[in-house]
C-alpha cells in the first residue's frame, strides 16, 4: 500500500521515517495494553466471574467443547433446555466465539499453560478488544493516513459503548464481533485501494469470520453493496471497485451459507438480496465500460438505444417475478429482527418478545452521550474532513456512520456498531485539527524567524501524518496513476514540483494559516478534551459497566455488602435436587440455571419458541390450581422467581411479571392484561385487582413476606402487599436466599386418595362446570 | 424505421466484432473461459428447473463455483490487460498467482458445501 520511495539511509527524512514507525508501533502497543487494561476492572473489583446472563449459555458451549471436541460440538444436540423440546445447538448458535475461545484455551494448553476454560472465556473480550483498536488503525490508516489512525485507535480503546459488551468476563458474541466488523471493513477498503485480488480473498474470510459470530453480519452484507452502489451513481466507478465487490459476493455468499445457522437463508432471504442485486447492476456497468471502451462514440450511442429498449422489456418481467415472489411471504422475506430494525415500531405490534427485552429499546438522547461522549461532536467535524478530498475510502467511512447513527437510533443495543464509525470520524477530525494548528505554528515560527525554506513546511489542508516526512520527498509521476483515483490525501506530495503548483501551495498554505496564539490556546484545548474524554471513559468502565449482575453491591454505612443470592440458590439447587429435576423459571434465568446448577429449564434466554414462553407465561399468571396443571404437564418439579422486595432489587419477576401476562396473553386468549390492573396501574398493594393477588407469581413472592418486618412492606414498589397472610396449597418452599432475592418452590405431589369429602363436593361442582371437561381433582 | 434499426444494428455488430478481434490472444482465451463457465452455470439452472431443487446445497454449490469462476477471470483479465493504466505495475504472474489462490479458497469451499 504506502508506494513512498524509500529515501536513500543516513538522510534525515529516512531518521525520521524510521523514529517514526518505531514511535507508531510503541503508541499502537500501548493502545493495545490500555484496551485491555481498561475492562478489567470488573475483575478487581469483584471477581473473575462471568457476567450477565448470554455469556452463561456461551460458557456452558465452550466447556462442553473443551471437554469433547469439536465434531460432538457439531451435532450436539442439548436436552436439557426447552423441555420438552430440546434444542439443536450445533445448527442455531453462532460458533465464531466459542471455537474462538476453545481454540486458545486449547492452544494455551498444548504449550502447558494451564488456564482454565473460565479464565480463558473472562478474558477473551478484553483481547479482542485490543485486537480491535490495531484493527481500527490499519482500516483509518487506509482512509486517511497513520497519524489518523492512532488517534482513532486510541479512541476506540476506550469508548464506553464497545466498554460495555467487552468487558472482561461480558463472554458475548460481540467481544469478538467487533474485531471482526472492523477488520473486513479494512480488508474491503484496502482491497479497494490496491485492486489486489489477494485482499480480496483475505475480505471474503473475515467476512465468513464476522458471519460466524454474530448475526449483525447482515450489516456488513448491506453496507458495502450500498458503497458500491454509491460509488457507481456519483461515478467512481473502477476496476478496483469490481475486483472489490464481486468475489466477495460469490465467496462470501458460499461461505455464509457454511454456517448451519445461516445455512440457505444466505441466499432467501431479504437481507441478502441487495448483495445480490448491486452484483447484478456492477456487472451491467462493467459490461457497459467494456463496451464504450470498445467502440466509437457514435456506435456506442446505437448500441445504447438497442439495449435500453429491449433490456427494459426483460427487466420488467425480471422485476414482476422478484416483486411476486417477495410479496408471496407474508414479512417479504425479512425475518422479524430485521424487520423491527427497518420498521421500529413493528415488534410492539406483532412480536412482543422482542419488544420487551430492554437492549431494544430505542436509546435516550443522554445514552449518547453516556456512550460516545466527546466523539458525539467530533463526528461532524470528520464527516467534514473526509470530503476534502473525497475518495472512495472516505466516502465510506460517511455512509457507514450515517447507517450506524440511524440504525442506533433504533436500538440502543446498536449504539456498539455506531462506536467504531464514529471513533474513526473523530480520530480523523483530531488528526486534522491537530495538522492545522501545528502548521500553523510551525509555519508563524518559521516566518517570524524569516526562514525562506516554505518547502520544507508540511502542508496545513490535507492531511501529513506526523510519521511520514513527506515534505522531503517529491514522487514521480508513477505514484500519480495509482494514487491519484484512491485519492489518500496525500496529492500535494504526489505533484511535480513545478513552479505554479509551488506558488499555489504557498498561496493555499497562507490562506489557511492561524495566528500563533490562537493555534496554541487551540492545541491546549483539543489536549484538554482528550483528558475529559478519558476521565469519562474511566468512570464509565469503573462505576457504569462492570458489574456483573450476578452479584450485586451496595454501599451502606457499615460498609460494604455483598448480594451473592443467584449463585448461592443455583448452588442450593445442584447440590440438594436431582440432576433429572426440571426447574421452571421466567426465561431471562435459564442460560444461568443450566450453566451453574446444572438442571433442565423449561425455557432460556434464546427464546425461539414464542409458544413454550407463553405457557410459562400464563402458568405464572394463573391461579394456583391452574398453574400446578400447567406445570405438571410439563415435568416441573421446581419453580424459581426472583424476588427483589426485601432488599429493592428493581430488576425482579414482580416488575417484570405484565411482560409475562402481555406475552402469556398472546397465545392464551383467557389471560388479559386488564385483569391485573386497577384503573390501568399496576399495583400489589390492597388496591389490587383479585385476579393479580391470586395468581401464581404474586403467591410465590409475597409468601410469608409478611414474616420479615410484621407489614410485608415492599421495598421496589414502595407499598406494603395487598394479600398478606396466605397459604400455599399446591406449592411448597423449599429455599429462599439468604437476602430473599431467589425463591424455589417445590410443585407438591398429587395426593394417592381422594377422601369421601372430595367425592361429593366433586358431584357438586361437575355439575356446574359444562365447558371443560371433568378432570380428577384431588385437592378439594 | 424498422430498417434503419436493422441497419444500425448490423453496423453495430460489425463495429463490435472488428474492435473485439483486436485484442490480445491471452484475454480472448480469458473472456472464452468465462463465457464457458456462465454457460455451464446456466445448464445447471435449466436441470435444476427440469428436476427440482433437491440437494438444495449441491445445486448453489455447483451455480456458485462456475460464477465464482467466472468472476475471478474477470478480475484476472483486469488485473492482466495491458490497456489498463491502473495495474501498470503488477506483474501478471502476481496477478495469476492472486487467481489460482483465490480459486483454490472457492473450491475448498465449494467441495465442504457439495454434500
Amino acid at each position: 500500500m504506502a508506494t513512498q520511495e524509500s529515501p536513500p539511509p543516513g538522510t534525515s527524512s529516512a531518521m525520521r521515517n524510521a523514529f517514526g514507525t518505531v514511535l507508531s508501533a510503541l503508541i499502537l502497543l500501548l493502545i493495545g495494553v490500555l484496551a485491555f487494561s481498561i475492562r478489567l476492572f470488573s475483575v478487581i473489583k469483584y471477581e473473575s466471574v462471568i457476567h450477565e446472563f448470554d455469556p452463561y449459555f456461551n460458557y456452558r458451549v465452550t466447556q462442553f467443547l473443551s471437554k469433547n471436541g469439536i465434531y460432538e460440538f457439531w451435532n450436539w444436540f442439548d436436552d436439557r433446555t426447552w423441555y420438552p423440546l430440546g434444542r439443536v445447538i450445533g445448527g442455531t448458535v453462532y460458533p465464531g466465539l466459542t471455537l474462538t475461545a476453545g481454540t486458545i484455551w486449547w492452544a494455551l494448553n498444548a504449550i502447558n499453560i494451564p488456564l482454565s476454560v473460565e479464565t480463558v472465556c473472562v478474558f477473551t473480550a478484553p483481547v479482542f478488544s485490543a485486537f480491535a483498536s490495531w484493527a481500527t488503525y490499519l482500516l483509518t490508516k487506509e482512509v486517511k493516513g497513520s497519524g489518523a489512525g492512532l488517534a482513532a485507535a486510541a479512541l476506540l480503546a476506550m469508548v464506553p459503548s464497545y466498554i460495555s459488551r467487552s468487558v472482561a468476563g461480558s463472554y458475548d458474541n460481540e467481544a469478538v464481533a467487533i474485531f471482526a466488523l472492523i477488520f473486513t471493513f479494512y480488508l474491503y477498503i484496502k482491497t479497494l485501494n490496491t485492486g489486489s485480488l489477494f485482499y480480496a480473498t483475505l475480505n471474503a474470510l473475515a467476512y465468513f469470520y464476522m458471519v460466524c459470530s454474530w448475526g449483525g453480519y447482515t450489516f456488513i452484507i448491506n453496507l458495502i453493496p450500498m458503497h458500491v452502489l454509491l460509488c457507481i451513481v456519483t461515478g467512481r466507478y473502477s476496476p478496483r471497485l469490481y475486483i472489490a465487490y464481486a468475489p466477495l459476493v460469490v465467496l462470501g455468499t458460499l461461505l455464509a451459507a457454511l454456517v448451519p445457522v445461516v445455512g440457505f437463508n444466505a441466499v432467501l432471504t431479504s437481507e441478502h438480496f441487495a448483495s445480490f442485486l448491486v452484483f447484478i447492476i456492477i456487472h451491467v456497468v462493467a459490461l457497459v465500460y467494456y463496451i464504450k471502451g470498445l467502440l466509437s462514440p457514435k456506435m456506442f450511442k446505437v448500441a445504447v438505444t438497442l439495449v435500453v429498449s429491449i433490456g427494459m422489456v426483460v427487466c420488467l418481467i425480471v422485476v414482476a417475478v422478484l416483486v411476486a415472489l417477495v410479496a408471496s411471504s407474508p414479512t417479504g422475506g425479512w425475518s422479524g429482527r430485521s424487520l423491527s430494525l427497518l420498521d421500529p415500531t413493528y415488534a410492539s405490534k406483532y412480536i412482543p418478545i422482542i419488544a420487551s427485552v430492554s437492549e431494544h429499546q430505542p436509546p435516550t438522547w443522554p445514552s449518547y452521550f453516556m456512550d460516545i461522549n466527546v466523539l458525539a461532536f467530533l463526528v461532524p467535524a470528520g464527516i467534514i474532513a473526509c470530503f476534502s478530498p473525497l475518495s472512495d475510502a472516505s466516502s465510506f467511512v460517511v455512509l457507514y456512520i450515517v447507517m450506524s447513527v440511524y440504525f442506533s437510533g433504533v436500538m440502543v443495543r446498536l449504539m456498539l456498531v455506531l462506536a467504531p464509525a464514529a471513533c474513526i470520524m473523530s480520530g480523523i477530525a483530531l488528526s486534522q485539527a491537530f495538522d492545522v494548528f501545528t502548521a500553523s505554528i510551525k509555519y508563524q515560527l518559521g516566518r517570524s524567524s524569516n526562514s525562506k525554506d516554505d518547502a520544507e513546511d508540511n502542508t496545513s489542508t490535507n492531511n501529513a501524518p506526523k510519521d511520514d516526512s513527506s515534505s522531503g520527498k517529491i514522487d514521480k509521476g508513477e505514484e500519480v496513476a495509482k494514487e491519484r483515483s484512491s485519492k489518500k490525501g496525500k496529492k500535494k506530495e504526489r505533484e511535480p514540483a513545478d513552479k505554479p503548483s509551488v506558488k499555489s501551495k504557498i498561496a493555499k498554505k497562507r490562506a489557511l494559516v492561524l495566528p500563533l496564539e490562537a493555534s496554541i490556546v487551540a492545541l491546549l484545548l483539543l489536549i484538554m478534551l482528550g483528558a475529559f474524554y478519558v476521565i469519562h471513559c474511566v468512570w464509565a468502565a469503573a462505576e457504569a459497566y462492570s458489574a456483573p449482575s450476578i452479584v450485586l453491591t451496595s454501599q451502606s454505612r457499615d460498609g460494604l455488602h455483598v448480594f451473592d443470592d443467584f449463585r448461592e440458590s443455583y448452588a442450593w439447587l445442584s447440590h440438594n435436587t436431582d440432576v433429572d429435576d426440571k426447574v421452571a423459571s421466567w426465561w431471562d434465568y435459564g442460560y444461568q440455571t443450566t450453566a451453574m446448577a446444572n438442571r433442565t429449564v423449561i425455557v432460556d434466554n434464546n427464546t425461539w419458541n414464542n409458544t413454550h414462553i407463553a405457557t410459562v407465561g400464563t402458568a405464572m399468571s394463573s391461579p394456583e390450581k391452574a398453574a400446578w396443571e400447567i406445570f405438571n404437564s410439563l415435568d416441573v418439579k421446581y419453580v424459581l422467581v426472583v424476588f427483589g422486595g426485601l432488599i429493592g432489587y428493581p430488576s425482579d419477576d414482580i416488575n417484570k411479571f405484565l411482560w409475562m401476562v402481555r406475552i402469556g396473553g398472546g397465545v392464551f386468549p383467557h389471560i388479559k392484561e386488564a385483569d391485573y390492573l386497577r384503573d390501568g396501574n399496576y399495583r400489589i398493594d390492597s388496591e389490587a385487582t383479585p385476579t393479580m393477588l391470586n395468581c401464581l407469581m404474586y403467591k410465590l413472592s409475597y409468601y410469608r413476606f409478611v414474616e420479615t418486618d410484621g407489614k410485608g412492606y415492599d421495598r421496589v414498589r414502595r407499598t406494603e402487599i395487598g394479600k398478606k397472610n396466605f397459604k400455599l396449597t399446591h406449592f411448597e418452599e423449599v429455599f429462599t436466599s439468604h437476602h430473599w432475592m431467589v425463591r424455589i418452590y417445590k410443585l407438591k405431589p398429587q395426593k394417592n386418595r381422594i377422601r369421601g369429602k372430595a367425592k361429593k363436593l366433586k358431584l357438586k361442582t361437575s355439575s356446574g362446570l359444562d365447558s371443560k371437561p371433568v378432570k380428577k381433582n384431588p385437592w378439594i | 424505421m424498422v430498417k434503419s434499426t436493422s441497419k444500425d444494428a448490423q453496423d453495430l455488430f460489425r463495429s463490435l466484432h472488428s474492435a473485439y478481434s483486436a485484442t490480445p490472444t491471452n484475454l480472448k482465451i480469458i473472456d472464452l473461459y468465462v463465457v464457458f463457465a456462465v454457460f455451464t452455470a446456466l445448464i445447471q439452472v435449466l436441470y435444476m428447473a427440469l428436476v427440482g431443487s433437491f440437494p438444495f446445497n449441491s445445486f448453489l454449490s455447483g451455480v456458485l463455483s462456475c460464477i465464482g469462476t467466472a468472476v475471478l477471470a474477470v478480475c484476472l483479465r483486469i488485473q492482466v490487460n495491458k490497456e489498463n493504466k491502473e495495474f501498470k505495475d503488477l506483474a501478471p504472474e502476481r496477478a495469476f498467482a492472486d487467481f489460482v489462490l483465490c480459486n483454490l479458497v472457492l473450491h475448498l469451499v465449494i467441495i465442504n458445501f457439495l454434500g
